[in-house]
């Protein structure tokens, strides 16, 4: 299908080569014979390169003047050598747009010093929410969450990859818990760290919803694994409910309330639910600069909405959008401000604990 | 289950899904042959097209190519001694030689069947151990995958050259390269000078390209006549295939190393070459031909390397772990067609994965076919004058490296490792070990790291690290046996005898300087980060300091410490070349890549090839048609310079 639409697109251009930027002015944009660049900050292959390649298609087919739209991949530190590219160079044409993730979002978050890029410079079109799941071997000696109180006498073993990546989300969960975790680093993907699990060298792990749902659930099923909670996804009030993907699975919040007795709060809570949110339920983000012209912008806000609602994508989206409400518009809008803000005193708060506890340095 | 496996067979030999895999192992061959370009490569330029296709028709596409690239990447190991991928720079020790004999052919037929044979024995592992490998790839943790490290590391006993202490030195060297960037135990930056590029660590293209093909390229360039001395290819196809049959205990030995070591996620293929190669030489009587042109140098890697990407597609399939570069693009694709790996791959998926092994079966045999049809055109590469072949390696090698993370810090880190390979090669310090030391560097220290957290000392006493503990002791002993027979992997000693010693010595102080850097940058971390760069340090600074304190002793007492190839050099050394190289380099640094590329060729076939205009402007125009195609299908911007930050150009100057 891309090989059709870029052998359109290549006929197109030869015809028409430069009437498009002069025209734009005055006639509805239009982006025919056009080539759009997507820019994904990871190399090919990977999660956020996979959710390019598979929407791009439909990009294509929604934008005005049906342009060829394209995945170029900027690889490098872990996300912000793209990402700081996309700031500093592109030009707010609406010829190029940025994917950004977890690992784009939480080093803005908590202030690392190599970010040039700042979220409040971009305007979302869309946002591709995902989910993750904690849990635990059934060796820990529990068969339900129901049993969790049990856990806290004894040591927890979590494999993870670094301190300052995604696993601040579970860090910072299971210290809110109150949980004893022992943490060690340097897994080289979630997927070592679930065998690390399975092979009995760890105890409690977190995966992303696909792995969740390939890897783990057929553990569930033979009663080798237990899920703890969700991180859950924002409902329609701004409030954490369950995951889709997972209805049986208690959010954060209820575990939080099924130990403790009490709804979480406090700087630790707040902390953690900034992260949460922008590490999962407010990621993947395509944003284009603020300074478009407002036309183009509004051209790809309308593009997005017809894209989430295109029936082929939803025959296909499979485990690469899942179950989750796809949000454009408004919504994305919504959900795009709560994912990438942090209050000052949460991130102190954050980078503080980061900081004594697991040697991160900002 | 055997309906399952025909049923598999009978879906993929359609005309459609066949023409698919002719395809895969058209681009895999074309992506092989280019030294540098592997299946990272390949596959980033098919995956475009994988949404909405059929899927089986995209399984046979993506294996075809996979399949196929560790048999092309022979092409450039052997002609060109230039690794063609990670995959095959063992092959580079024998092959090479051989084809400067004059025996490429009997090389490259023995290099084909051998893979084949791997490829086949990789699918047939496959077959077989997908019902099963679950417990065994469970059975390999922290503890396991750090012996593993250390094996691979011991293999530098038999790949350090004529000198012991330089092979350990070079080897730490190796680590310390490798420790650039995010630590594992605590994600402190070592030694990044606070760079965003550094922090990465520097790719192992690079690495591998920086420290063969230039100092090679350099050399060859010198000689000024073309690679095959004597002008003749050689028959010998049938001497090659003959080999491989001769020697079926080896090279069945050495596809279960690849295979083994492919299936086991951490270790990654890279070393794998590396690991047949010595264990080749372990176990053979007369050591004296190796790295001279033995030709079970060349079967024991090219058995290896493609049964790797059979055992490499187990933890791909069944936990959604890649066990390679390659292989994480592999998995996207099968995601974007709809299929996700895990343990339904060896129950309801079962259909799929014996699609992928017939796939991988046939694409071997397709390969190896097509290789040895095209052989004889390829092969007349090596008599042209190297002149004329140097800018299109140049221009190769330049976009391979760019390929690690699209900046132009690539070609610069190119061009670093590329002058510390020069001189480590004119020195006889082994660019085996270091390589070997690079890739293992992470791994033994995060493994290590965890294997301690997980279970304290106790995991030496976990039965699987005690058997690799043996296997370890043994390569070692095997390898130290008889030292002085141990492979000349950068040249005889005896025909590069100094009399002149300041110019060993003063590499020697440099590279003393190297390991007092490591240790005091490693000295900066918090302790768990900090102990492996201090270790692998001081042992750097204490071997590179033996060598010297044999060196100053004069030319003669220094005895296998005393080795440069430059010598009795008569002409000005790689020098000028090496200049070249950095002209293009600076010239993409002010115009980028691709004026910079149009000048240079100009330039340099007018000068240093001396060729007429008109030939001059074809071989460019050729050049830069090939790049553009390559560069377009894979949305590449090329690296920019000075220019492109003042002035916005349409691709492919911008």
């Amino acid at each position: 299908m891309t090989m059709i639409t870029r052998r359109a697109a290549l006929g197109a251009a030869a015809a028409v080569p430069f009437a498009a930027g002069a025209a734009r002015a005055q006639a509805p944009v239009s982006f025919a014979g056009q080539t759009i660049e997507w820019i994904i900050p990871f190399a090919e292959g990977g999660g956020s390169d996979v959710w390019a390649r598979f929407l791009a298609p439909f990009v294509s087919r929604h934008l005005p003047g049906r342009p060829n739209v394209i995945i170029r991949n900027i690889p490098g530190g872990g996300s912000i050598t793209g990402a700081n590219e996309f700031a500093q160079r592109a030009r707010p044409d609406g010829l190029s747009f940025f994917g950004a993730s977890a690992s784009t979002q939480l080093p803005f978050l908590l202030g690392d010093r190599r970010v040039r890029y700042d979220y409040a410079n971009w305007v979302p079109v869309l946002v591709s929410p995902t989910g993750g799941v904690v849990w635990v071997h059934a060796r820990t000696g529990i068969s339900s969450v129901e049993q969790i109180a049990r856990l806290r006498g004894q040591e927890l073993v979590f494999p993870g990859q670094t301190a300052s990546g995604l696993d601040v989300v579970p860090i910072l969960a299971l210290h809110v818990l109150g949980l004893n975790v022992r943490f060690v680093w340097g897994m080289r993907g979630r997927g070592e760290a679930r065998l690390a699990v399975e092979r009995g060298d760890a105890s409690i792990d977190h995966q992303t919803t696909p792995a969740y749902l390939t890897q783990v659930l057929p553990m569930v099923r033979a009663g080798a694994a237990v899920p703890l909670f969700s991180y859950g996804v924002i409902g329609p009030n701004g409030q954490v409910v369950r995951d889709p993907s997972f209805p049986d699975i208690p959010t954060f919040e209820e575990t939080y309330q099924m130990l403790h007795g009490r709804p979480p709060q406090g700087p630790a809570y707040q902390a953690y639910l900034a992260c949460s949110v922008a590490a999962f339920a407010g990621q993947k983000p395509a944003v284009l600069k603020r300074e478009t012209p407002p036309a183009i912008i509004a051209a790809y806000r309308a593009a997005f909405e017809r894209v989430v609602a295109d029936p082929e994508l939803i025959a296909n989206r499979g485990e690469v959008l899942g179950d989750y409400p796809q949000a454009v518009g408004a919504a994305a809008d919504e959900l795009y401000r709560v994912a990438t803000t942090i209050s000052p005193e949460a991130r102190a708060w954050v980078r503080d604990f980061l900081a004594q506890h697991h040697n991160v340095r900002f | 289950m055997t309906d399952v496996i025909f049923s598999a067979l009978l879906g993929l030999l359609t005309i459609e899904r066949f023409a698919f895999m002719l395809l895969g192992v058209s681009v895999g061959l074309v992506i092989g042959v280019l030294p540098g370009l592997g299946g990272i490569a390949g596959l980033s330029l098919l995956l475009p097209f994988i949404y909405g296709m059929d899927p089986v028709a995209a399984i046979a596409m993506l294996i075809g190519l996979v399949a196929v690239v560790p048999t092309a990447d022979t092409f450039s190991s052997v002609l060109m001694g230039i690794p063609g991928s990670s995959a095959s720079q063992a092959t580079v020790l024998d092959g090479f030689p051989l084809a400067k004999q004059g025996e490429a052919a009997r090389a490259l037929s023995a290099a084909f069947f051998a893979s084949m044979f791997g490829g086949l024995f990789g699918a047939l592992v496959l077959t077989g151990a997908v019902l099963a490998a679950r417990p065994i790839i469970l059975m390999f943790g922290s503890a396991e995958l750090f012996m593993l490290t250390l094996f691979g590391l011991s293999t530098v006993a038999a790949l350090s050259g004529g000198n012991l202490a330089k092979g350990i030195a070079a080897a730490c060297l190796g680590l310390a390269f490798g420790m650039i960037g995010a630590a594992p135990a605590t994600g402190e930056y070592r030694m990044d000078f606070d760079t965003l590029y550094l922090s990465d660590g520097i790719a192992l293209v690079i690495v591998g390209l920086g420290i063969f093909a230039l100092p090679e390229m350099f050399d060859l360039l010198r000689n000024g006549g073309s690679i095959a001395e004597g002008q003749k290819l050689g028959k010998g196809w049938f001497q090659g295939l003959r080999d491989v049959v001769r020697n079926w205990w080896l090279s069945l030995r050495c596809a279960g190393i690849g295979a083994l070591i492919g299936a086991i996620p951490g270790i990654g293929g890279s070393v794998v070459d590396w690991i047949a190669y010595s264990h080749a030489m372990q176990t053979t009587k007369d050591k004296s031909g190796y790295g001279k042109g033995d030709i079970r140098g060349v079967i024991a890697p090219e058995s290896a390397n493609n049964a790797t990407q059979g055992g490499a597609l187990l933890p791909t399939l069944l936990f959604g772990i890649p066990g390679s570069g390659s292989m994480a693009i592999f998995l996207a694709g099968m995601i974007l067609i709809g299929i996700q790996p895990g343990p339904a791959m060896a129950d309801r998926n079962l259909d799929v994965t014996y699609t992928i092994i017939w796939s991988l079966a046939i694409a071997n045999v397709l390969g190896t076919a097509l290789c040895i049809i095209l052989a004889p055109q390829i092969s007349r590469l090596t008599l042209i004058r190297y002149s004329l072949i140097a800018p299109f390696m140049v221009m190769v090698i330049c976009f391979a490296a760019f390929q690690a993370s699209r900046s132009f810090w690539d070609l610069v880190a190119l061009l670093a490792v590329g002058v510390l390979g020069v001189f480590m090669r004119r020195f006889g310090w082994s660019r085996p070990a270091f390589l070997i030391g690079f890739v293992l560097s992470l791994g033994a220290e995060r493994y290590l790291y965890q294997a301690v957290q997980f279970s304290g000392l106790e995991f030496l006493t976990r039965p699987l690290v005690l058997v690799i503990l043996a296997l370890t002791l043994l390569s070692l002993w095997a390898g130290l046996r008889k030292s002085s027979a141990a492979v000349n992997t950068e040249g005889s000693v005896e025909t590069s005898r100094a009399e002149r010693m300041w110019p060993q010595i003063a590499f020697g102080a440099f590279l003393l300087a190297i390991f007092g850097f490591v240790v005091l940058e490693g000295l900066k971390n918090s302790y768990l980060a900090m102990l492996f760069p201090v270790i692998v340090g001081s042992l750097g600074f204490a071997m590179v300091l033996l060598v010297m304190a044999a060196q100053l002793r004069g030319p003669v007492k220094a005895g296998t410490a005393n080795f440069d190839t430059e010598a009795n050099a008569t002409d000005r050394g790689p020098w000028p070349f090496l200049l070249w190289f950095t002209a293009f380099i600076a010239g993409v640094a002010v115009v980028g890549f691709f004026a910079a590329l149009i000048v240079w060729f100009v330039v340099f076939l007018t000068v240093v090839a001396r060729t007429r205009p008109l030939t001059t402007v074809l071989l460019t125009a050729v050049a830069c048609g090939f790049i553009l195609v390559l560069a377009s299908f894979l949305n590449l911007v090329f690296p920019g310079g000075l220019l492109q930050e003042m002035v916005r150009l349409p691709w492919p100057f911008r």
